[in-house]
């Protein structure tokens, strides 16, 4: 994986007052990309769950944090990280790591993320959470163009 | 970014104008607008959300909390004016189902 990409990254205090100033930037991002409505609306809710998830996971445990969004902008698709532990990543090492988390750890977050986390589930193309030293939540939506051409390329195969 | 809520009542009959966006933010204060109308024995409640022009789990979750409360004192709750993208959040989580949605805005109970 050593395709190119901007990365933008942006760290909010963990208050739910600025969920909404993380969507506006997510959808100048998407617009930027090429996103269409519908998929720019999406990725807004998405990006919310995962957001309100990380603030109220901090309210929870009274620590006043920070929650910070990667954005991986690629030429096929746009790649969002969200990370509760207030601390910047390292956003390829941090991906990494998250491939690797165990499937019953989802479940756990499932139960406690409740309609949010299933929300994410149904509006990204793929969704991965990594549960340890806080919750980050890393998922991908492809640019359409290219969702219909890996779909073709699945059926082909 | 705001929420405004505006609420008209009469007798067992509530009718309710949301506007504005549903977040983790404005969520709590729609549930402390909504949830002490939802306790009138056999009441209805119209909420038009025509207004609303973003909402996700949080909003659910309130509309969730406020149709259950309505559903045990014998009340009833219609959903109105939702937009394309309301409906479609409805839809996935399967709660179209269960409530009584429209795209319509009837504005009066029928």
């Amino acid at each position: 994986m050593n395709q190119s990409f901007d990365y933008i990254e942006l760290k909010i205090p963990a208050k739910p007052e600025f969920v909404s100033v993380m969507r506006l930037t997510l959808s100048g991002i998407a617009n930027r990309m090429g996103f269409d409505y519908e998929e720019i609306e999406d990725l807004k809710i998405a990006i919310s769950e995962a957001c309100t998830n990380a603030v109220q996971h901090a309210y929870k445990n009274n620590d006043h944090g920070e929650v910070i969004v990667g954005f991986g902008l690629y030429g096929n698709r746009l790649e969002v990280m969200v990370a509760d532990n207030g601390k910047s990543f390292d956003f390829l090492s941090a991906r990494q790591g998250i491939g690797r988390y165990e499937e019953n750890n989802e479940v756990e977050f499932l139960r406690e993320g409740g309609l949010g986390l299933y929300l994410i589930e149904s509006l990204m193309d793929e969704v991965r959470i990594h549960n340890n030293e806080g919750v980050t939540v890393f998922m991908i939506k492809y640019l359409d163009g290219e969702r219909v051409e890996r779909n073709a390329k699945k059926i082909s195969t | 970014m705001n929420i405004s809520i505006e609420m008209k009542e009469n007798d067992q009959f509530t009718s309710v104008d949301i506007s504005g966006e549903i977040d983790a933010y404005t969520a709590p204060k729609l549930r402390e607008s909504l949830f002490h109308l939802s306790e009138k024995e056999g009441g209805t409640m119209v909420i038009n959300l025509s207004g609303v022009s973003y909402m996700d789990s949080t909003g659910l979750g309130v509309f969730v909390g406020v149709y259950k409360n309505i559903r045990s004192n014998n009340g009833q709750l219609y959903l109105q004016g939702l937009s394309a993208r309301l409906m479609r959040l409805f839809e996935i989580t399967g709660l179209s189902n269960i409530m009584d949605i429209s795209s319509k805005n009837e504005g009066e109970v029928r």
